[in-house]
């Protein structure tokens, strides 16, 4: 039998305690659209490499669309989170190697351009009506089109920095434990993927593209299934503050939107339907990819709010 | 340099002095503090101790919270004191999450505000105004290269703790035990 102990420690500064949260709803939906947008992107260039355009319409032409737009709500996002907005401005002024904010922030200044150019090289021939007006913007375009592959190596590449970094931004923190483990940079990379290829299968309308994305949505659902529990693993196995991190979901404040939001209906059933439509049920594909981009997007929330309740203990 | 301050927990008595010197010192806003008085409570009844710490910003030697800083705002200088700039913070709140010990808050005016040992004072040769303060002469401050400082000779005689030193750190506050 343990010995009980009593141990009450506690300070009170009314704006502060019980426990500093300063991040709010901003930060969450600022990792998940950077992740979704490095998803669409790491697989509209994945399949032009492959040379799929043709195959793979949807994915590589029209979902790209929506990187634009999700990248500059998610940076609008983080905008609103800055308490001194002002002084936005400072963000781009150095170069600071050892903060990963700093790191997003440049990271997002390349690939934001870069989405942009993407889409445009697309734009004449998904609306053949669409006329540039000026002549050098018509030349801008012929440029883009043919460094086309070039494009699609720098949109991998930087999908999966920007991938990456959505997890890292948390992972960097040794002071908040839940949120310390070298896992999450890589587990919030392949939620990003899933979430893109979710966002690719529902806009796509062909049968064949459907099922290439569903297959390899179902990697990464079972990729995430695995990085979660070695996540949990890797706490449990850990110093005090991160087995306290880890009961958070294992019966904490936290376990019932993890596993029936996060986990059941933002994982295993939609890849249950997947499985089944693959199999030749027919089931409206909305349905799973829904569920996958509403799970993603509770998944950030629930991280970023648990996260900012561990504490080190002293 | 390192700056760095001792704190008897044996002879605090809690009263919250260097908390309001440092209010009035630093014009803190309403409702913020840069340094608070923790009440520790170890023990099951009849065994319980109580432990009081007055504390702040550790000054870290190896401080997370300059480090993860994207505009350099968070910096440190002469002797070890970790400083913000204000007019250069934006507010992003990472070197709040980076704090293990919650030792800097958002200020109503939006740039990130915390303890900076009164640097101001040191520099007409004063000591902290928490320090200068304290009723019992808990707080012993100074540079811990020169063993004649309060804060070396304070530590030569005493046990002495850390806070979460596993959270590496390298925190300047010594809690004589
Ligand atoms: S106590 Fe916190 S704010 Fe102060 S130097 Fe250490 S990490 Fe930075
Ligand atoms: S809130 Fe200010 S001082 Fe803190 S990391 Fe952000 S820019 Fe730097």
């Amino acid at each position: 039998m343990m010995k009980e102990e009593l141990f009450i420690s506690g300070r009170n500064i009314p704006n502060v305690d019980p426990y500093l949260n300063i991040w709010h709803w901003q930060i969450p939906i600022y990792l998940y659209l950077g992740g979704l947008a490095a998803g669409i992107m790491f697989f509209a260039g994945y399949f032009t490499i492959m040379r799929k355009e043709k195959d793979m319409e949807t994915t590589v032409k029209w979902a790209p669309f929506l990187v634009p737009g999700a990248l500059v709500v998610g940076l609008f996002a983080l905008f609103l989170d800055l308490k001194h907005q002002l002084y936005f401005w400072r963000l781009y002024t150095t170069i600071r190697l050892e903060s990963p904010m700093s790191w997003g922030a440049w990271t997002l200044m390349l690939v934001t351009p870069l989405s942009f150019i993407w889409v445009a090289s697309y734009m004449k021939e998904l609306f053949p009506k669409w006329d540039w007006k000026f002549n050098i913007l018509n030349k801008a375009e012929a440029l883009a089109i043919k460094y086309r592959k070039s494009m699609a190596w720098a949109m991998m590449l930087l999908a999966v920095v920007l991938g990456v970094y959505t997890g890292i931004l948390l992972s960097a923190f040794n002071a908040r434990p839940l949120w310390n483990t070298s896992v999450l940079g890589i587990l919030f990379l392949t939620s990003g993927l899933s979430t893109g290829l979710a966002a690719s299968m529902w806009m796509s309308k062909s049968k064949y593209e459907r099922k290439v994305l569903s297959r390899l949505d179902l990697i990464m659902i079972g990729i995430e299934l695995f990085l979660i529990i070695h996540m949990l693993m890797g706490f449990l196995a850990a110093s005090e503050v991160q087995i306290e991190a880890a009961h958070l979901f294992l019966g904490g404040e936290f376990t019932v939107v993890f596993w029936v939001f996060v986990i059941i209906l933002g994982l295993v059933f939609p890849a249950t339907l997947e499985v089944l439509e693959l199999k030749g049920f027919h089931i409206p594909v909305w349905i799973p990819a829904l569920l996958i981009l509403i799970g993603g997007l509770v998944f950030r929330f629930v991280m970023v709010e648990a996260g900012q309740i561990t504490r080190f203990l002293y | 340099m390192r700056y760095a301050m001792a704190i008897d927990t044996k002879k605090c008595v809690g009263c919250g002095d260097c908390v309001v010197a440092c209010q009035t010192e630093n014009n803190v806003p309403h409702g913020y503090c840069r340094d608070w008085i923790v009440e520790n409570v170890v023990g099951s009844y009849p065994n319980v101790e109580i432990e009081l710490r007055s504390e702040r910003c550790n000054h870290c030697d190896n401080s997370p919270c300059v480090r993860c800083c994207p505009t350099g705002a968070s910096h440190i200088v002469e002797g070890g004191i970790v400083k913000v700039t204000h007019n250069m913070c934006i507010g992003c709140g990472a070197c709040i999450q980076s704090c293990p010990y919650d030792a800097r808050y958002s200020h109503p005016d939006g740039y990130v505000d915390k303890c900076t040992f009164c640097d101001h004072r040191l520099a007409k040769g004063q000591s902290p105004a928490c320090v200068a303060v304290c009723p019992t002469n808990c707080l012993y401050f100074g540079d811990l290269e020169d063993p004649n400082s309060d804060v070396s000779k304070a530590l030569k005689n005493r046990k002495w703790k850390v806070l979460a030193p596993e959270a590496g750190t390298k925190p300047q506050l010594y809690f004589l035990t």
